[in-house]
């Protein structure tokens, strides 16, 4: 080893093992060229501003009381708080790796450029250092070993979770392209829009009817996918009332952008009252009997259900309380005139793609079927 | 303008590294076995699940004898490698000979197996997961067996033809690997079929 | 007397007619030429699913866009997804190692030069069948055209029920040949690897491209081998009235998930492997340094590819396993994080106490690094199985994968391109284009890749061809549409290099890097017998030696 290089060479020699040859020093000497200042500041001012926007991004990300849409930073349930507090776990230790990383990065590439061009020097020829390597093995495993064991109790304390005795029970499954909602101990069925009471856990069953479909309202649970011939099971308690939004997420098909969700969580006395009006059948309003004739008579009642006719299809939604719901077409539209309308007269006009046939009706028949509709609250 | 004279050092006195038939033909072992294991895994995960329709133990019989032409084979198959290595090439036909008329005969049992299964039993590959999974699996061996007799009667025309010597019997070797293969598939379908699927 | 490798100037020495250059060309066995045509078939590919990209991101860009019905969006990103897997990453990554390779480890050609040209062809037609399905795709009731089940390819969405025609068939097909294609490759690789090394080369001194080549085709061998069973199931399904997959008859959509992701995952680490090949041997060069823990590259490289055939179920999280399972798979996929994490830091070694020099290659390098760390942090937070059921199959996974296999392997790619084209055509890449590219691409990559992060923590789910207004995603989907133009027009920069240097660049001569690696040893381009006569090798670096007699690797090793 020649005696001429500097000590901090010197010590990295023996620590790494590097070979006496004729060392450039890297640590320090010749470096009075600007370009090392203006290219850290350059980064550094890009890193500043991709930092920005992500948290710009995620400012919509603080769990306030609001309703900030579904977003996954934003839980109304213990189960989305606990997936909350699980990821944020995550993020704080991966920022953390993202930054000693990154930074190793910075500094290297600022401080090893090659700024002598003198091409004959070639610097110290490293081969690798086992204490190093050594210790780059270890920690990761460490923080491997963290994240695992947290993640596991999360896991666990979700899944594992013992169904309470007065958890109200719904049946969900999935079709292409809608949701359907069956409360088998109150005896409801609905479709599209969800109904739940504040501060009760709900346990949900998932089916399909055809294909995979995903249940995913972020703000209440994470997503479990329904699969035909296959029964899945999620719980949420959602510990505020509003509207919750969500959607299909598992690819099922043409319409599968439009499966919207739509969970409308009330308090106790709303939502007996709104479990009430839909054990009720509808009375038949005289006036539009013409409509319930068309729908009697039509193909409608293969795949529609209205209580109180001969409508027991069930391929479509059950239409008894259609009324009752926001939307129709599983979100894609109001639930409005024209668009009832419409959807009956031209459903690829509002989702093109979907499986509900253009009836082909006269237009008195669709008005008065429309207007019949319109009775079924 | 490339140098006529190399920069490197030269010579390879003791530098051996493995032929590359046998390689190569590992490699493919290597990668139908994976194929191979897939279908294992469908037929053991619808073992006993089918809705309706015939199942094993209804309708399958163990076909020992043909089991042991095809196992018997491989035995044929190793030895007359062995005799190409020697240069005994009536000996080498004839044992190869005699392997291809054991897989013909295998091929033949599978062949009456099908049949009665089929108009018998009624057990098609569509008539439940039983049969769709059973079929597949002894089909995709089937199918390997008679890829494997193909290019078994092909050596032996080239050996009829009197091109094939000991200077061959490396690549006859690749080709008895494959076979050893085949052989060695049918022992895991069996088992997997005829012993535990019932 | 130049080599023949390059076809134009051939044919102007010889006085070839176009016809026989084109003879020459479709029936060579030579691993440099059918390099060069798996390198061509894939930037043809890469513009056509590019385009298709360009295509969802247009109707994106707004909610409730019209410029694609939803029949064809859903084709629209079947078509990128597959095409992109299986006919731009894999014939880059085979005709980059079926060039290099074989120069590298001091050999003539391929161990099996007819099946290298059958294997190229067969990938070929496989992509030649996929397309096909524009044309003639169409079945029953006019359904089908290109196949639209998404490149996973889910049951029972394939089956005859929910996908008549015969577009879903045409994705079966044609991939199951290019599967074959891909084998073919791999044993070549192996074969050629573990029987041609000249003199000398142990494998402790076979150079890391080379190494990772060897470990990614033997992960070929058993992971692409799973998707051509269930591939073949689904035909029997389709064809012969099976019930693999026939969730009315008893069978089971999952099964199709465990065999498809038995394959899928492997087949991201095969894809990337090749990446950090390419990373390991420019960022030395451009460092001046040897790759910092040689040893420990190889043994992590091999750690990857038995680990990745351990983790496939963290793509079902959210399927309704068990809890014990998705722990298993949770621990199984962050674990792989470990040996990837290792490599990072073993590049950073190497660029430690070196002289940078921030060539074009070396800048696509040093931004790996950078798009690598992220997509592999992101990869943990998709890992650990609580956190998936917020983040899968929503634009978070899109980001995160997109940031490993474009900030990853397209980068590497770009980096590979500029390094090896000297080689392959004798003449040099425009740096000042390069870095214009490089910049353009950086850019536009973050812009698009870095905010589609947002959409997906906001609930925004894949493989949707519209979204609702209102729900906080429209500004992020328009920026991210936006950076999606500006990496297609830094791609025809980069195209428009290719071809200008080809007739205008410098000339590059044997090795104008100064690497250390064999192929730099010959011209460029090397003749048709690459090597006058058979080297023979005493170190990892057998032109150091040769530049460095006073300080010889072989002293050291």
């Amino acid at each position: 080893m020649r005696r001429d290089i500097c000590p901090t060479t010197m010590a990295i020699s023996r620590v790494t093992g590097c070979r006496g040859k004729e060392v450039q020093s890297a640590m320090g000497k010749d470096h009075k060229t600007e370009w090392g200042s203006v290219a850290s500041r350059v980064v550094g001012i890009l890193v500043l501003v991709a930092g920005i926007l992500l948290a710009a991004g995620l400012c919509n990300a603080s769990p306030g009381s609001e309703n900030q849409g579904p977003n996954i930073f934003d839980p109304h349930s213990p189960n989305a708080k606990s997936l909350y507090q699980l990821s944020s776990f995550v993020l704080v230790i991966t920022g953390l790796i993202f930054v000693v990383v990154f930074g190793l990065l910075v500094y290297v590439v600022v401080k090893f450029r090659d700024r002598t061009r003198d091409a004959w020097r070639e610097p110290a020829q490293v081969y690798g250092s086992t204490q190093i390597e050594l210790a780059w093995t270890v920690i990761p495993i460490l923080i491997v070993v963290v994240l695992f064991l947290t993640t596991a109790r999360v896991i666990h304390g979700i899944q594992d979770a013992p169904k309470p005795p007065q958890a109200l029970s719904v049946t969900v499954i999935g079709h292409q392209f809608w949701w359907e909602f069956r409360y088998p101990e109150l005896g409801v069925v609905t479709a599209n829009e969800l109904h739940l009471p504040v501060g009760k856990p709900a346990y949900l069953k998932l089916l399909s009817a055809d294909t995979d479909h995903s249940f995913w309202i972020p703000q209440l649970a994470g997503k479990t996918d329904l699969i035909p011939n296959r029964v899945n099971e999620m719980w949420m308690e959602p510990e505020q009332t509003g509207t919750f939004l969500g959607q299909c997420a598992q690819y099922c098909g043409t319409q599968h952008a439009k499966m919207l969700l739509r969970v409308a969580v009330e308090s106790p006395e709303d939502f007996d009252a709104w479990v009430r009006t839909q054990k009720e059948t509808s009375i038949p309003d005289e006036k539009e009997s013409a409509g319930k004739h068309v729908f009697e008579s039509t193909s409608c009642v293969n795949c529609h259900a209205v209580g109180g006719t001969n409508g027991t299809g069930r391929f479509g939604p059950d239409l008894t309380h259609l009324m009752s719901r926001k939307t129709i077409a599983a979100g894609a539209a109001r639930n409005t005139h024209e668009n009832l309308r419409l959807w009956i007269e031209s459903p690829d006009a509002i989702k093109p793609g979907s499986l509900m046939p253009a009836m082909k009706l006269s237009d008195a028949d669709l008005d008065a079927l429309v207007r019949y509709l319109e009775t079924l609250q | 303008m490339s140098a006529i004279t190399s920069p490197f050092p030269q010579g390879s006195v003791g530098w051996k590294l493995p032929y590359r038939g046998k390689v190569g033909m590992a490699c493919l072992i290597v990668a139908e076995s994976a194929i191979f294991t897939i279908f294992v895994v469908a037929y053991l995960f619808y073992a006993g699940k089918s809705l309706s329709g015939p199942t094993p133990r209804e309708v399958l019989e163990t076909p020992i004898f043909f089991t042991i032409c095809l196992l018997s084979s491989s035995v044929t198959i190793h030895f007359a490698s062995r005799l190409l290595e020697r240069g005994k090439r009536v000996g080498f036909l004839s044992l190869w000979f005699l392997t291809i008329i054991l897989g013909v005969l295998f091929m033949y049992g599978t062949a009456r197996e099908w049949y009665r299964l089929i108009y018998e039993h009624g057990l098609t590959i569509s008539s439940n997961l039983f049969g769709t999974t059973y079929y597949s699996l002894v089909g995709l061996h089937a199918f390997h067996v008679t890829a494997g007799l193909l290019m078994l009667t092909i050596v032996l025309l080239f050996g009829l033809a009197g091109r094939v010597g000991s200077e061959q019997s490396a690549r006859v070797e690749v080709l008895s690997m494959y076979w050893h293969f085949v052989d060695v598939v049918w022992v895991v379908v069996f088992t997997v079929v005829y012993v535990l699927g019932r | 007397m130049s080599s023949d490798a390059i076809a134009i100037g051939s044919a102007r020495e010889t006085g070839q007619s176009w016809l026989e250059t084109l003879h020459e060309w479709v029936t060579t066995v030579d691993h440099k030429r059918l390099g060069i045509l798996y390198i061509v078939y894939a930037l043809f590919f890469l513009a056509v699913a590019g385009s298709e990209a360009m295509i969802m991101r247009i109707q994106l860009m707004y909610p409730h866009n019209g410029f694609v019905s939803p029949q064809v969006f859903n084709r629209m990103f079947t078509m990128h997804g597959t095409t992109m897997v299986f006919f731009v990453g894999i014939p880059f990554l085979f005709g980059f190692a079926n060039y290099i390779v074989p120069l590298m480890i001091g050999a003539r050609d391929m161990a099996f030069p007819r099946l290298n040209a059958f294997s190229f062809w067969l990938t070929a037609f496989g992509g030649f069948v996929l397309y096909f399905s524009f044309l003639g795709g169409s079945g029953l009731y006019g359904a089908g055209s290109a196949p639209d089940v998404g490149w996973w390819a889910y049951a029972p969405l394939t089956s005859r029920a929910f996908s008549p025609g015969h577009s879903t068939d045409y994705w079966t097909i044609g991939l199951l040949v290019s599967g074959f294609g891909s084998i073919g490759t791999a044993i070549n690789i192996i074969a050629t690897i573990l029987c041609m090394r000249c003199p000398g080369m142990k494998l402790g001194r076979m150079p890391l491209l080379v190494w990772m080549n060897l470990v990614m085709s033997g992960m070929v061998l058993i992971a692409i081998t799973p998707l051509s069973a269930a591939q073949i199931m689904l035909c029997v399904d389709r064809y012969l009235g099976g019930h693999f997959f026939d969730t009315q008859a008893g069978g089971s959509a999952t099964l199709w998930m465990h065999f498809f992701w038995i394959f899928g995952h492997p087949e991201v680490y095969i894809l990337i492997i090749p990446a950090f090949a390419f990373m390991s041997e420019i960022v030395p060069v451009f460092s001046r340094k040897p790759i910092f823990g040689y040893p420990v590259m190889v043994g992590a490289t091999v750690c990857i590819g038995f680990l990745s055939l351990s983790v496939w179920a963290h793509h079902m999280f959210t399927i309704g396993m068990s809890s014990y399972t998705n722990a298993f798979f949770t621990l199984t996929t962050l674990a792989v994080g470990i040996p990837t994490g290792i490599k990072i830091f073993n590049w950073l070694g190497t660029m430690w106490g070196g002289k940078i020099q921030f060539k074009t290659p070396m800048l696509f390098c040093i931004a790996f690094l950078f798009q690598f760390l992220i997509a592999g942090l992101t990869g943990i937070m998709l890992g650990s199985a609580a956190f998936n059921w917020q983040l899968s199959g929503s634009y978070f996974v899109v980001a995160h994968f997109h940031y490993t296999l474009v900030g990853g392997l397209v980068f590497a790619i770009f980096g590979a391109f500029y390094f090896w084209y000297p080689k392959i055509t004798g003449k040099m890449l425009s740096e000042r284009v390069g870095k214009l590219h490089f910049w353009l691409f950086f850019l536009g990559f973050h812009l698009t890749f870095d905010l589609m992060h947002i959409p997906g923590l906001l609930g925004m789910p894949r493989r949707i061809y519209t979204y609702e207004p209102g729900r906080g995603w429209d500004m992020w989907n328009l920026l991210v549409s936006i950076g999606a133009f500006i990496q297609a027009i830094a791609t025809l920069v980069f195209v428009a290099n290719l071809i200008f240097s080809y007739f205008k660049g410098a000339k590059a001569g044997n090795d104008p890097w100064d690497a250390w690696t064999l192929e730099w040893s010959v011209s460029s381009p090397p003749p048709a017998y690459n090597f006058a006569s058979i080297p023979k090798v005493s170190s990892r670096r057998p032109l150091w030696d040769l530049k460095h007699p006073e300080d010889q690797d072989s002293r050291y090793e």
